[in-house]
């Protein structure tokens, strides 16, 4: 378990010190919502209606941003050759960087969405929805992510390819977030039985994302 | 029987090498040096045979045996020189906790000459003190199997000479060497496995 913590450590650490990658994608996320009043026009009431949408949305494509790099980097200097060889499952190893990724991604921009919902004139009281659907779905962005990050590790530009292999299957996650909010809002108790379904969602992928990504990180070592 | 991307590479190879004995795997290019120890450092399975380690602890990967060091060398250009070894020791599980690890860690650094740049980001570094910090790895974490592919690449003849100096040491502890290279390192006393020319593929030992 020491091993987890260690490689777990460094990536956060790594990921304060590049630094890039967080702000790119936090720099998408607020560019994606700007633009859509913009294109929209200035109806307050269709903007609110859409916002929790466009909110979830934006913040997968923003995710998607920086999952590309997370087994490359380490394939590229030649560390995931002996990652492989400590004593913690390839397995372990790949959710130690998944959570990293959460860590590091999904939840600075689940607490940004707030903010940007400002720009869509979000509803006040569905302010509190959007941080705790984002909070439990973000996980298995990061989770089921990884197993794409895996698959596409050799692939020159496999960014493209990444996003049409794991786009759909942040599909379920994406409508237990937006119906939990929505249903929360027209009667205060219809909140949580979508969002149960959110969290057995992200608890499904921390379990199945690792041992994919896994699997096909084994084929890659060859 | 090894076989990467659909080809087969070794075949019919046998050998095997003791504990306190280093082994030169060399031959012309593409004869299966980098295969052989990618294969040994389990990264490839094999097709058809086995590999084996005899007397290390049945509780443990056989992986866990072994050091790899490749043609990468694994360090994180934003780290420094301390926290790039430092994680690798703490992951690869360096024995001993504390001022221990920490004094295992300054030793290693002064054996590969890179005590002085301990603070300096790894990424500024050239390319040989690069190649030696990967190599410093092999120190901080006491492991019986050493699998080095062409470890002396871009080390000057000062570096390559502590390099062997310190593959001697490892072997004289009961260490394990398998080193694929095409220049001879200049070691004490080690085997050559030459591969490719038809000699070894019938399987020789």
């Amino acid at each position: 378990m020491s091993g987890f913590l260690t490689l777990l450590k460094r990536d956060l650490l790594l990921a304060v010190r590049e630094g890039g990658a967080l702000g790119t994608a936090l720099g998408f996320y607020l560019i994606v919502v700007t633009l859509m009043p913009l294109g929209l026009g200035p109806d307050l009431n269709l903007l609110t209606r859409i916002a929790p949408g466009v909110l979830w949305v934006a913040l997968l494509l923003a995710a998607l941003l920086s999952l590309p790099r997370l087994f490359e980097a380490d394939h590229d200097d030649g560390s995931l050759d002996v990652l492989a060889l400590g004593g913690l499952p390839l397995e372990l190893m790949a959710a130690s960087k998944a959570l990293a990724h959460w860590l590091s991604t999904g939840i600075p921009l689940a607490l940004m969405a707030p903010v940007l919902g400002i720009l869509l004139n979000l509803e006040a009281r569905a302010y509190p929805l959007v941080i705790a659907t984002m909070l439990a779905g973000t996980p298995a962005i990061s989770f089921l992510g990884s197993i794409g990050a895996a698959l596409t590790l050799k692939t020159r530009r496999g960014g493209l390819l990444l996003a049409l292999l794991v786009l759909p299957f942040y599909v379920p996650t994406l409508i237990f977030g937006i119906s939990a909010i929505s249903a929360a809002l027209l009667a205060p108790d219809g909140f949580l039985a979508s969002f149960l379904i959110l969290t057995a969602i992200s608890l499904v992928a921390m379990v199945l994302g690792p041992v994919a990504a896994a699997a096909a990180l084994r084929q890659h070592m060859h | 029987m090894v076989a990467r991307g659909g080809r087969r590479i070794i075949d019919g190879l046998s050998f095997a090498v003791q504990s306190g004995e280093a082994l030169l795997l060399t031959g012309r290019n593409g004869a299966g040096k980098t295969t052989l120890i990618r294969a040994l450092a389990g990264y490839l399975s094999p097709l058809s045979g086995t590999i084996r380690i005899d007397g290390f602890d049945d509780e443990r990967e056989p992986r866990e045996a072994c050091h790899y060091v490749g043609h990468l060398d694994a360090n994180k250009a934003s780290l420094t020189v301390l926290e790039n070894l430092r994680f690798w020791q703490s992951y690869l599980g360096g024995e001993g906790s504390g001022t221990m690890a920490e004094e295992c860690l300054w030793a290693a650094l002064e054996r590969f000459g890179l005590d002085p740049l301990a603070e300096i980001p790894a990424g500024y570094l050239s390319a040989g003190q690069k190649r030696r910090l990967g190599l410093a790895r092999l120190l901080v974490a006491r492991r019986p199997v050493w699998l080095l592919d062409e470890p002396t690449v871009s080390l000057d003849a000062q570096s390559t000479a502590l390099l062997a100096k310190i593959i001697d040491t490892h072997v004289a502890d009961g260490g394990l060497v398998v080193a694929a290279t095409h220049l001879p390192l200049g070691l004490g006393d080690a085997r050559e496995l030459r591969l490719g020319d038809g000699v070894n593929q019938g399987g020789a030992q």
